[in-house]
């Protein structure tokens, strides 16, 4: 389990970070937490010969809640977020989703940024960060820009980011109405078998607005505006949770490996869903 | 490519440099530079917790940090938590409690206590067992390691308490 070698750096600010990226072009990767980067790189199915530390830079962590809107920067950590009482109380969602990443020596090293970023179709945060509607802020030689998480993923490890951009923060605003994170995962440190982001609002006893992604079941998170559109108007009970089920199964594309078969898949997919949908319609 | 790099870690207190590939594992770096056998090796894939040391006042799994990254860190692992004559308040209570049958996983799992207790004094059964849920152990079925920890905790607050 030894990586191939690489040239290391922990450069003290962006610009070098940048610098690094356009010198070395698809030879380079940056490294945030690594929990993603690492094994990979031990089994030999990432090569980098140049590796560059993000754990220099300032400015990357933090979390801002201001004005309606949440900030998190890129470098932090799982952890964090779940010891964050400022965002679990503006947006309970982030909490009730980092405590089911992994365990608890993982969480301490992976980042937000990472977990966006790495594009892994497993990784949990991207579908969250759909469900939310979040924006991803790069920076690149040609400067900043935002793109919408539901633009973001092309396919697995295909994303929006050029190879020379850097991800510093995710915004999203604050989210109203009940939420759900729910997961079926083998054991403690799996990831998904399937996995379900829910925000749902209420308005004179009915569905306002309803968000919901899933994860682990196609090459990228899928946001289903369909599934979202079958609960509006409605009592959320159960004729209306089993339509947004049967939109979001529509929606899905789950392929078997080692947790199972398609069939099961879109089976798990839709207990975890319809457990979501009335976890987040009880807390509306 | 395989330029070594001067690595400075500060290792229970102690400082230490030396050279290092930068894409050694800080577990090999732990055990075979630095001779602290404590932490083990159990999967090497970042799943069983036996290579847990505190970097920087985190818990982390030592098989999936290069000793790049850890340059300038502070570490803690079971050699720094008590020795054969001082032991700390977890040993003894796994001692006591029959917390290890092989004691393979033991080092990494009383050091990821440790943090645990640091963060979380005061922890129910269930918060136990979610805090240790990253450290693997093949022997014990877990029962008597969860005692050992809550016994710890009952044992440092009340040495907490008298110091008051
Ligand atoms: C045992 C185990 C279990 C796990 N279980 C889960 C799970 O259940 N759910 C889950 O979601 N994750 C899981 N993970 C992954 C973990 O959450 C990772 O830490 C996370 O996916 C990546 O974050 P990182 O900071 O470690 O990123 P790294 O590993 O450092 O980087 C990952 C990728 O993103 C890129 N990158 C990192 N930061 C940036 C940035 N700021 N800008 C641009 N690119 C960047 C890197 O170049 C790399 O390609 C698990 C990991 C382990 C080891
Ligand atoms: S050896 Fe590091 S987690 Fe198993
Ligand atoms: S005591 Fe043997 S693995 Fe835990």
């Amino acid at each position: 389990m030894i990586p191939a070698a690489f040239e290391y750096y922990r450069p003290k600010d962006m610009a070098g970070v940048i610098a690094l990226l356009q010198e070395h072009g698809d030879d380079a990767r940056v490294v945030a937490g690594g929990h993603s980067l690492i094994p990979m790189m031990k089994l030999r199915m990432a090569e980098v010969p140049h590796l560059i530390d993000l754990q220099g830079i300032d400015g990357l962590g933090g979390i801002t809640i201001k004005d309606g809107a949440v900030r998190i920067g890129a470098m932090t950590t799982q952890h964090e977020i779940i010891t964050s009482q400022a965002l679990a109380d503006a947006a309970p969602i982030m909490k009730e989703a980092a405590l089911q990443i992994a365990d608890p020596q993982v969480r301490y090293m992976g980042t937000v940024g990472g977990n966006v970023a790495n594009g892994d179709p497993g990784n949990d945060m991207p579908g969250l960060m759909q469900c939310l509607d979040a924006q991803f802020h790069l920076t690149g030689p040609d400067g900043d820009r935002a793109v919408a998480a539901r633009d973001f993923y092309e396919a697995a490890y295909m994303t929006e980011r050029a190879d020379d951009e850097v991800l510093t923060a995710v915004t999203f605003a604050t989210p109203v109405g009940g939420h759900a994170y729910e997961k079926q995962k083998r054991k403690i440190g799996d990831y998904a078998t399937a996995a379900a982001a829910v925000q749902i609002s209420k308005a004179g006893g009915k569905v306002a607005t309803a968000s919901i992604a899933m994860t682990n079941l196609s090459d990228t998170p899928i946001w289903s505006q369909a599934a979202g559109a079958a609960l509006l108007g409605t009592d959320c009970g159960e004729a209306a949770n089993k339509a947004a089920v049967a939109a979001m199964l529509d929606d899905i594309d789950p392929t078997e490996d080692n947790r199972g078969p398609v069939a099961f898949k879109r089976h798990a997919a839709g207990i975890v869903l319809g457990r979501a949908i009335a976890r987040a319609w009880s807390r509306a | 490519m395989s330029n070594k790099m001067h690595v400075k870690l500060n290792v229970n207190g102690e400082d230490h440099e030396f050279l290092a590939e930068p894409r050694e594992l800080l577990i090999y770096a732990l055990r075979e530079k630095l001779n602290l056998t404590g932490p083990h090796v159990g999967c090497e894939t970042s799943h069983c917790g036996a290579c847990t040391v505190t970097m920087n006042g985190k818990s982390v799994k030592s098989c999936t940090v290069f000793v790049a990254q850890a340059d300038g860190a502070e570490i803690t692992t079971i050699e720094g938590l008590g020795s054969p004559g001082a032991l700390h308040v977890l040993q003894e209570a796994f001692k006591e409690h029959h917390g290890l049958q092989c004691g393979f996983c033991t080092p990494g799992m009383i050091t990821r206590a440790a943090k645990l207790l640091e963060e979380n004094p005061n922890p129910t059964e269930a918060e136990v067992r979610f805090g240790i849920a990253g450290n693997i152990c093949r022997c014990t079925g877990y029962q008597n390691i969860v005692k050992s920890i809550l016994a710890a905790a009952t044992e440092l607050n009340a040495a907490k308490e008298a110091a008051q």
